[in-house]
């Protein structure tokens, strides 16, 4: 009698573990499950793996940040002394005191991907611990899972909360907000801005990830699927739409906090260059003061010129923030300045770790479901000893990017490891399930599922818009590579306290190509494989009969 | 008798002219912020004010070097601006018409700075010596950095767990190889009544049995073949 397969215990556990999923960093990668029927098994196993060897390293850094906030004053909020005590360290001068602890004490990056450096022993501990805790959460598969999922579906939300109301009563927080509600109707119209969103949805609710299916696979046959997907679908955006609420107010008080500090510090230069009175420059005489002390001093207020930014609002909020690197550094830039920091910085950044780790969770099913499921596999090994085989190759594996070189390979492997791939396992997900299993048949299916028929809605979907969105992303993205030509990438520099562009060395570009290859690649040589594997059978059996 | 008077009030305004002026050899430029460093409580530079810094920068000297004896009237200062700012040198009176060097007044000052800044309430950054670089305070470190605990905590937490799971998983394997004959009658019964009642088949009763903690094997009972 073939042992059953484990079930969740109750269908919310099925929910909160799309949602902890789908509700991840914003990063999801694809699995073609139903493609292993017409090959790109492996691929989906392919691009999963790709994605859990360096997505921990996240959940590493979230680790550092989080210890580091049990100190008083935060170790980012003051920039430390130099060798005689004398002032500040130039880098961190510079540069922030919050961009140096993240490049300096939390990365200790190296000025270009060339140089290596050694493996930074603390980001590595941080790494073991961070693959020691997935590894305790998927031990015993959706036993262990269905409960650690109802804590990181649901403590994110408690956090945003809490930052929700604290970011409100901000200084400057409705100059964040403001700004978030103003459409720059010029962008409506650049065709980039639609794509972005398209793609960040598409990707956001870890549609093609095999997880999702890996997920599904272990609920009972007769669950509402239909619902469930609407419901997840809903719980994504208005959770993206809360968080952009919470994340705006944020920067408002950021690039509140950093403008009136620009203009304090001009008016600190104005008023010690020409030794004014105390308090006589203020906010909104300065303009008409710099003008008359222009007209009345000339030579001297030339001399002051260079040193004197003009201080934008604007330019502060619309500093653009993207990559997970500059997520830590603006965040940790706004908790600083908040009273009782601490508290704000453990809150923040403990979220950061359910989050990444209840992502890391469907990526990790993505990868075991398919080996704990082969008979091969399963016969030889106990569950646990699997799992704990795949954590460890990963964890030696993301060592690499523990080193001072590390973030430059952490970046490649973020833009190109699943992008393109994801996009065409996608596509031929859909088409497989649409057009070469037959909708008519798949429509049968939900229908003994669900219990009542499919809404015409959903057939035109997935029959023509999907697939055609689908369709022009791809396209899209193979242009823009073409067109960008050698591929670029920002490097930090020490001496000038800020990034540079630098050129990838042709081994960076071979690595880039054998991932984007070795993931699309995969589709069609296994559908290849098994077609190859069925005319021999058909042909054996036709001799033998 | 006038006259000489005039001649030598007229030398001292020169001289203290040709000493104390912005720019001029041995001297330092001081920069006060008062309404920054104390709001509402700041106190107005005037002329007493003075003659306390004057004092207290005679004091500095004093205090550097043992052997001389400098005078309050040794300290001038000049340019006072509404900043507040001024311009000050510390002539030596034991050598005609010479100012103290640069370096002297330096270190001397450098000495003594916390007692200067806190004679005006100031600190480093409200009561500035243009040119005398401060020291600032070393930051406070513990032995032990802290997230070195923390993360030690983190991880034994985490360690006991898994071992914990690993263990507890093993037992029940344990358990479930010494019954081999329960588990064939079970397998037996479930045969006939697999699906069709609750759509689940016997296995997972068992392995909820599995589930439930060790202390509560009575209900072990519960699940009898059916």
């Amino acid at each position: 009698m073939e042992k059953s397969r484990p079930l969740w215990d109750n269908p919310l556990q099925f929910v909160f573990a799309c949602i902890s999923y789908a509700v991840g960093l914003g990063n999801v990668w694809r699995f073609p499950y139903l493609c292993q029927m017409y090959g790109g098994g492996v691929a989906s196993v392919v691009v999963s793996f790709f994605l859990s060897m360096y997505y921990n390293v996240i959940n590493a850094w979230a680790f550092w940040y989080l210890f580091h906030s049990f100190q008083n004053p935060l170790p980012w909020a003051a920039c430390p002394l130099n060798s005689n005590h004398t002032g500040y360290i130039e880098e961190c001068e510079k540069a922030s005191s919050t961009q140096y602890f993240w490049y300096r004490k939390t990365l200790n990056i190296s000025p270009s991907i060339e140089e290596n450096g050694s493996i930074q022993w603390e980001q590595a501990m941080c790494l073991i611990l961070a693959w020691l805790t997935v590894y305790l959460c998927i031990l015993r598969g959706t036993e262990s899972t269905g409960k650690v999922v109802y804590l990181t579906a649901s403590l994110p939300y408690l956090v945003l909360i809490i930052y929700l109301i604290k970011a409100l009563t901000l200084h400057g927080a409705v100059n964040g907000l403001v700004y978030m509600f103003t459409p720059k109707l010029e962008q409506l119209a650049n065709p980039k801005a639609w794509i972005n969103a398209a793609t960040q949805i598409f990707f956001s609710l870890g549609l093609g990830f095999g997880s999702l299916i890996a997920f599904a696979s272990y609920n009972e046959p007769n669950n509402n699927c239909e619902k469930h997907a609407i419901i997840v679908s809903l719980i994504n955006s208005t959770t993206s739409v809360f968080a952009s609420i919470v994340t705006f107010s944020i920067y408002g008080f950021k690039a509140t906090f950093n403008y009136e500090n620009c203009l304090n510090k001009a008016m600190l230069l104005l008023t010690n260059a020409f030794d004014l009175e105390e308090g006589f420059l203020t906010a909104d005489n300065l303009n008409h003061m710099k003008e008359q002390l222009m007209a009345t001093h000339p030579n001297e207020y030339v001399e002051l010129l260079p040193q004197i930014k003009n201080c934008s609002l604007e330019a502060e909020l619309d500093t653009a923030v993207q990559g997970t690197g500059l997520a830590f550094i603006v965040y940790s830039e706004a908790i600083k300045n908040m009273e009782v920091s601490q508290l704000y910085s453990v809150l923040y950044f403990f979220m950061l770790l359910m989050l990444g780790i209840g992502s890391m969770l469907g990526n990790t099913a993505a990868i075991l479901t398919p080996l704990t499921d082969s008979k091969f596999l399963s016969t030889h090994l106990p569950k646990e000893v699997i799992s704990g085989i795949v954590c460890f190759i990963n964890c030696i594996v993301g060592l690499t990017f523990t080193m001072e070189a590390g973030n430059y390979w952490f970046d490649i492997f973020n833009d190109y490891a699943a992008t393109l791939s994801l996009l065409l396992i996608v596509l031929v997900e859909i088409i497989a399930v649409c057009y070469v299993y037959g909708l008519r048949r798949f429509e049968k299916d939900l229908h003994l599922m669900i219990g009542h028929k499919l809404s015409w809605y959903w057939k035109i979907m997935w029959a023509f818009a999907s697939p055609l969105l689908i369709i022009s992303l791809f396209i899209f993205y193979i242009t823009d590579y073409i067109l960008t030509g050698t591929l670029q990438y920002q490097a930090w520099d020490a001496t000038q306290g800020h990034l540079v562009t630098k050129d990838y060395p042709s081994y960076a570009l071979a690595v880039i190509g054998l991932l984007v290859a070795s993931s699309t690649m995969c589709i069609p040589l296994g559908a290849l494989a098994i077609f190859i594997k069925r005319r021999l059978k058909r042909e054996h059996r036709s001799t033998v009969a | 008798m006038r006259g000489f008077l005039l001649l030598a009030f007229s030398l001292v305004t020169t001289a203290h002219a040709e000493f104390c002026s912005p720019d001029s050899q041995n001297a330092f430029k001081v920069r006060l912020s008062i309404k920054t460093a104390l709001g509402d409580n700041a106190y107005a530079w005037d002329a007493s004010e003075e003659y306390l810094f004057k004092a207290m920068v005679a004091f500095a000297m004093r205090r550097y070097s043992s052997q001389k004896t400098t005078q309050i009237s040794n300290v001038l200062l000049c340019n006072v601006t509404d900043r507040v700012s001024f311009w000050f040198v510390v002539t030596d009176s034991s050598k005609n018409a010479t100012t103290v060097p640069r370096g002297e007044v330096e270190a001397a000052i450098r000495m003594t700075r916390n007692r200067i800044n806190n004679a005006f309430l100031l600190n480093d950054k409200t009561m500035q010596f243009l040119k005398i670089s401060s020291t600032l305070p070393p930051p406070t470190e513990s032995s032990v950095p802290i997230w070195l605990v923390v993360f030690g905590v983190v991880l034994c937490l985490i360690v006991a767990g898994i071992l914990f799971l690993i263990v507890s998983g093993i037992q029940q394997r344990k358990k479930k190889n010494k019954e081999p004959a329960e588990t064939k009658n079970l397998e037996e019964k479930c045969e006939v009544t697999v699906t069709i009642e609750n759509g689940m088949p016997c296995d997972t009763l068992n392995l909820k049995t599995g589930q439930i903690n060790g202390g509560y094997e009575a209900d072990d009972e519960r699940f009898t073949p059916l």
